[in-house]
């Protein structure tokens, strides 16, 4: 390993970029004259203080919850279905399957919400909750299945095979074998899927109904203006997110050995 | 070692809902694309005047171009600030390395709209930055034109894909093998020469997969010029959005969706090509 300081510090100034519009969100929801002006001066908990009175938001935080953790056990059962099926069976156009479920992974969010607008009218289906749990899960069972899929590859066969062999049926096999060596990567998997499931706004912006999840509640007040509420209520997002994204992180390294694994 | 019922159990049910929540979706819009607007109402009418329109109204060239113009000028930013902070993670961070990586991929997970929004905060007239440069008595006025401009929806988009565009690239550079960079110097290359002979054409299928990601997710993206972008940022996805709100006709828009997804299918597949061609064997 060579020294190279100019490097170094290009590294620095990146790291910078990424990190400085998150700091100075966080800094200016303690700010007493609101977001804006520099530098910050007189510290308060006033924004804090408001947001939790503030029902509305908490209403849609709720919402989201619900929708989140709804979600997380929907796309888990499915991308372990799928990561079950990619591994170990074949069938005519599983390539077309493989691809088609990996798809809203990387296609904008527009599309994914808006062919599911589409489907929505033409089942006769009102828009609600329920449409955008369906919209998420859609566009996350590309993240289950490629984190699942990932985990089964690591998984040492021979133990299912033993299981097999030694007299326990498919169903015993999998309850007893699959799926316990599988915990951790399911974890992972649920906690990622909840963290962006929370986070979700570009899909369910053309999904949802009369309720509000958060990220569309924050959006509509932005709309009006910024409020240094909406500084703290971000705030206390980014602790919560970073919070569940280290956990997932290290738990991901545990499952799959090794930290940098390729994520896409 | 599976039975056919196993298998059945597991693939039937992935893929009845792929099929009805993806392929069935993606249909509708194309078959939406093919129906037109009379009085407010969607007749099934089958034509082709959408895409006809799309390709003879200028307003939807200028603005797909300038989508386009956006999206290239954040793939590349990104690649330009992603490329060495991966180069450095990968050869000269030493046992900061885990460390530096989760820095970099936690805010690849945080929240889309909290980043947006730090952004908007930062560049208003009255933001924080031009606040700072009051404060240094670099200027005297409020500078206007940081926010709501084709800038902005740059700098913003470029601060959310930069950690998508590292990634891929950073696995590519771990997984050169380290051998040949020393091969590379002990035959006499210096450092530049082997980034140029040997690093970069290895790396370069990461660089192409982290670079169609940026550039594909900053094509459809609708919230950052709603957030930053102002009338002059306006992008392909805000046309859509509107066609299918308050302008009223879903199968323009599906036309236009459509349209997007060709783009990015074709993307996706010649990325793939590119990646195989220049795949490390």
């Amino acid at each position: 390993m060579r020294r190279s300081p100019l490097l170094a510090l290009y590294a620095a100034f990146v790291f910078a970029f990424v990190y400085l519009p998150i700091v100075v969100l966080v800094l200016y929801s303690f700010n007493r004259d609101g977001v804006g002006g520099f530098p910050p001066r007189h510290f308060t908990l006033r924004w804090y203080t408001e947001l939790f009175a503030d029902s509305a938001i908490w209403d849609s935080l709720l919402n989201s919850l619900m929708v989140a953790g709804a979600s997380v056990a929907l796309s888990l059962a499915l991308g372990l279905l799928a990561a079950l099926a990619l591994d170990r069976t074949d069938f005519p156009g599983k390539t077309l399957f493989r691809r088609l479920v990996l798809l809203p992974l990387i296609l904008p969010g527009i599309i994914t919400g808006l062919s599911l607008l589409m489907f929505a009218v033409f089942a006769g289906v009102q828009l609600s909750l329920i449409t955008v749990l369906l919209g998420h899960a859609t566009a996350l069972v590309s993240v289950s299945t490629t984190e699942l899929f990932a985990g089964l590859q690591k998984l040492d066969r021979a133990q299912e095979e033993a299981s097999l062999d030694l007299g326990a049926t498919p169903w015993q096999t999998f309850w007893r074998v699959t799926l316990p060596n599988l915990r951790l990567s399911l974890i992972a998997a649920g906690l990622l899927i909840f963290t962006l499931s929370m986070d979700e706004i570009a899909v369910t912006f053309f999904l949802f109904g009369r309720d509000n999840t958060l990220p569309l509640e924050i959006w509509a007040r932005l709309r009006r203006g910024i409020t240094p509420e909406i500084n703290a209520i971000s705030a206390l997002i980014l602790v919560v997110s970073v919070g569940l994204i280290v956990i997932w992180y290290h738990l991901r390294a545990r499952s799959l050995g090794g930290g940098s694994q390729e994520l896409l | 070692m599976y039975s056919r019922a196993y298998k059945s159990l597991v693939s039937i049910p992935p893929i009845a809902w792929v099929g009805a929540f993806l392929l069935l979706p993606y249909a509708l819009m194309f078959v939406h694309s093919l129906w037109a607007v009379r009085e407010g109402v969607i007749v099934h009418q089958w034509n082709w005047e959408n895409y006809k329109t799309l390709f003879t109204n200028a307003l939807y060239a200028e603005v797909l171009l300038r989508t386009m113009r956006i999206a290239a000028s954040v793939t590349l930013c990104s690649i330009l600030l992603g490329y060495p902070l991966a180069y450095y993670l990968a050869f000269h961070a030493g046992a900061r390395k885990e460390l530096l990586y989760l820095l970099v991929i936690v805010p690849l997970w945080v929240s889309y709209l909290v980043r947006g929004y730090a952004w908007k905060t930062i560049l208003g007239s009255d933001g924080v930055l031009n606040g700072f440069l009051q404060y240094l008595h670099l200027t005297h006025e409020p500078v206007g034109f940081f926010l709501y401009s084709p800038f902005a929806v740059v700098l913003m988009l470029t601060h959310i894909y930069t950690p998508f565009v590292f990634l891929p690239i950073y696995a590519a550079l771990e997984h050169i093998p380290r051998p040949l960079l020393e091969a590379s110097e002990d035959l006499g290359a210096g450092s530049v020469q082997t980034f140029w002979r040997v690093i970069l054409p290895l790396s370069m299928p990461g660089l192409l997969a982290g670079a169609t990601f940026a550039f594909v997710l900053s094509l459809g993206d609708f919230l950052a010029p709603l957030l930053v972008g102002g009338p002059s940022g306006t992008m392909i996805a805000n046309v859509v959005q509107s066609l299918f709100g308050a302008a009223f006709d879903w199968p323009l828009g599906a036309a236009i969706s459509v349209g997007i997804l060709v783009i990015t299918i074709s993307l996706l597949f010649l990325s793939e090509l590119l990646e195989k061609r220049w795949a490390f064997k």
